[in-house]
């Protein structure tokens, strides 16, 4: 008897093959959804009946020969920040409690079209103003391995729920590193395009020049599939013809480079261990690692601080003034910290960010990559305001942010991806990096990153691959 | 104006609208303001780097980050 798909593209080939139907995967993840989310907290909102609805319509297309693509009859959730027509759009605030939006947010429409079933939308930090989760009107979201933890954020929601087999992939949002550290926390794939080439409009905004969408799943492959399907191309999505031919990196050894000044400098002990053994692996499989510099990498917070609050700010300010007690507290207050921000000292980090893309760039040049860590620390316990690293008690916020708000302020394409596991078999994750404009380029690099990751190793080494942490 | 003087209004304004507990943020955030301000790589109208031309933006403390 076959395993059960764990992926996308294993789903898709099923699907297709009719070895199993979209109404029984989708009927297997509802049954999840109403086992564990009254522990997870993961979704906000589950649209059931419309949910095995759309899973008929695809087996029945499916039957009739008319197989849309990889995503046909695929179940999806969404971050709440994701209009969805005839539904709330809640954020996750109370602020946003009347609000049903009128139509689908394009990226929703796209998913639609390709036949993905929308099985609900996820909890997140509200209004992604956080990384733990922990500050939503409809409680934290958990983590799947340790519920006293947080999943990250802000997308939390959307990687508990892939975690923990209630839907295949999640669609999440990322201004500072929103999909790229849940991913990392919960033993995922987390994919922040460049900057601009997916569509954010119908997403609530957090920073509309930080904000980017993108896909949290279980393999470097499944994120192809939706980053094509959002962008309304082809090249990753005729999975039935023999798998993503594009998608493998040509067979010249992987040159990738390690910023390890500024991002490497404040890690978790197990962190580091766990991604310097992640480097070895590599160096095994062939891939040659260098030492790079990005030389004012340690202005990138306040750079990033700077736009982050301002835009928010902008977006806030008249609800913050007209039902303030409708945000939970600790968001209001930062998003009032951004109403004082003068706009010299916006338009400073403005030039700012021009510096940090140039450096980027640059530490780019000649390599297929950086290569770095996605996530100073394990997934934190909820409620801890700080963490010790090297003697010192850090702020969580701030340093989960840390090894990812750079690729916001400077829009290069970014990929997490599990590469190990600490003692208590929490998910550790690293982070590549690709040139401006090219994430089909990264994605090719990413695969080929996570094909050295999942080779046989010897048993005492802890990695386990995407999707099969359960 | 300079940081400093930009936090003493700030403080004042937040107590003004009963947000006093913004007080720590905002200092949190002037000492990521501060060091906006210094970076080398700013422009300024004499010509000088930002590290010389404004001294009194400087507000001394540990680094600068409060992330989101």
């Amino acid at each position: 008897m076959a395993a059960e798909p764990q992926t996308i593209r294993e789903l898709s080939r099923a699907l297709k093959a009719r070895q199993t139907t979209a109404e029984a995967v989708v009927d297997g993840c509802l049954q999840r959804i109403a086992e564990r989310n009254p522990t997870l907290n993961a979704f906000i909102t589950v649209f059931g009946d419309d949910a095995r609805e759309q899973a008929h319509d695809a087996d029945r297309e499916i039957a009739a020969g008319r197989h849309r693509g990889p995503l046909h009859g695929v179940p999806i959730s969404l971050k709440d920040l994701f209009d969805v027509r005839g539904a709330v759009t809640t954020a996750a605030s109370r602020v946003r409690q009347s609000h049903v939006a009128d139509r689908d947010a394009t990226a929703v429409a796209m998913l639609r079209q390709a036949g993905a079933v929308i099985v609900g939308k996820t909890n997140l930090h509200e209004f992604a103003l956080g990384t733990t989760n922990e500050e939503s009107a409809f409680g934290p979201a958990r983590h799947p391995l340790d519920p006293s933890r947080s999943p990250g954020g802000s997308s939390g929601g959307s990687a508990a729920a892939v975690a923990d087999g209630m839907c295949f992939a999640s669609i999440g949002s990322d201004t500072g590193g929103s999909i790229r550290i849940p991913a990392a926390a919960c033993g995922l794939v987390g994919l922040k395009p460049t900057y601009g080439e997916l569509p954010t409009d119908g997403v609530v905004p957090l920073s509309p020049t930080l904000d980017h969408i993108g896909p949290i799943c279980r393999s470097v492959e499944d994120a192809a599939i939706i980053y094509d399907t959002l962008r309304g191309d082809r090249r990753f999505l005729d999975v039935a013809r023999g798998g993503h031919a594009d998608a493998a990196h040509d067979s010249r050894p992987l040159r990738l480079a390690i910023p390890r000044h500024y991002f490497l400098s404040t890690l978790d002990a197990q962190v580091a261990a766990g991604f310097e053994t992640a480097c070895e692996r590599l160096r095994e499989s062939g891939a040659t690692l260098t030492d790079v510099s990005v030389p004012h990498a340690g202005d990138i917070a306040a750079i990033y601080l700077h736009i982050v609050l301002s835009e928010a700010a902008a977006y806030h300010a008249t609800s913050l003034e007209r039902r303030p007690e409708d945000y939970t507290p600790n968001v209001r207050l930062r998003l009032e910290m951004g109403r004082y921000i003068l706009g010299e000292d916006y338009a400073r980090a403005l030039r700012g960010r021009e510096l940090i893309r140039r450096e980027i760039d640059a530490a780019l040049e000649g390599v297929d990559g950086l290569f770095l860590p996605a996530l100073a620390i394990p997934a934190p316990k909820i409620g801890v305001p700080t963490v010790r690293i090297g003697g010192a008690d850090e702020p969580v916020r701030n340093i989960m942010l840390r090894c990812t708000q750079a690729f916001n302020v400077s829009g290069h394409p970014a990929v997490a991806l599990p590469c190990g596991a600490t003692t208590e078999a929490l998910p550790i994750g690293a982070q590549i990096v690709g040139p401006y404009g090219d994430t089909t380029g990264l994605l090719r690099v990413a695969a080929a990153v996570e094909a050295a990751f999942t080779a046989p190793v010897a048993a005492s080494e802890t990695y386990r691959g995407p999707g099969r942490s359960r | 104006m300079t940081v400093k003087a930009w936090l003493e209004m700030a403080i004042h304004d937040a107590e003004r609208r009963g947000l006093p507990e913004l007080k720590p943020l905002l200092e949190a955030l002037a000492k990521a303001t501060s060091a906006l301000r210094t970076a080398e790589w700013n422009a300024d109208a004499t010509g000088e780097s930002a590290s010389d031309a404004d001294p009194g933006s400087r507000i001394p403390g540990p680094g600068p980050e409060y992330g989101r």
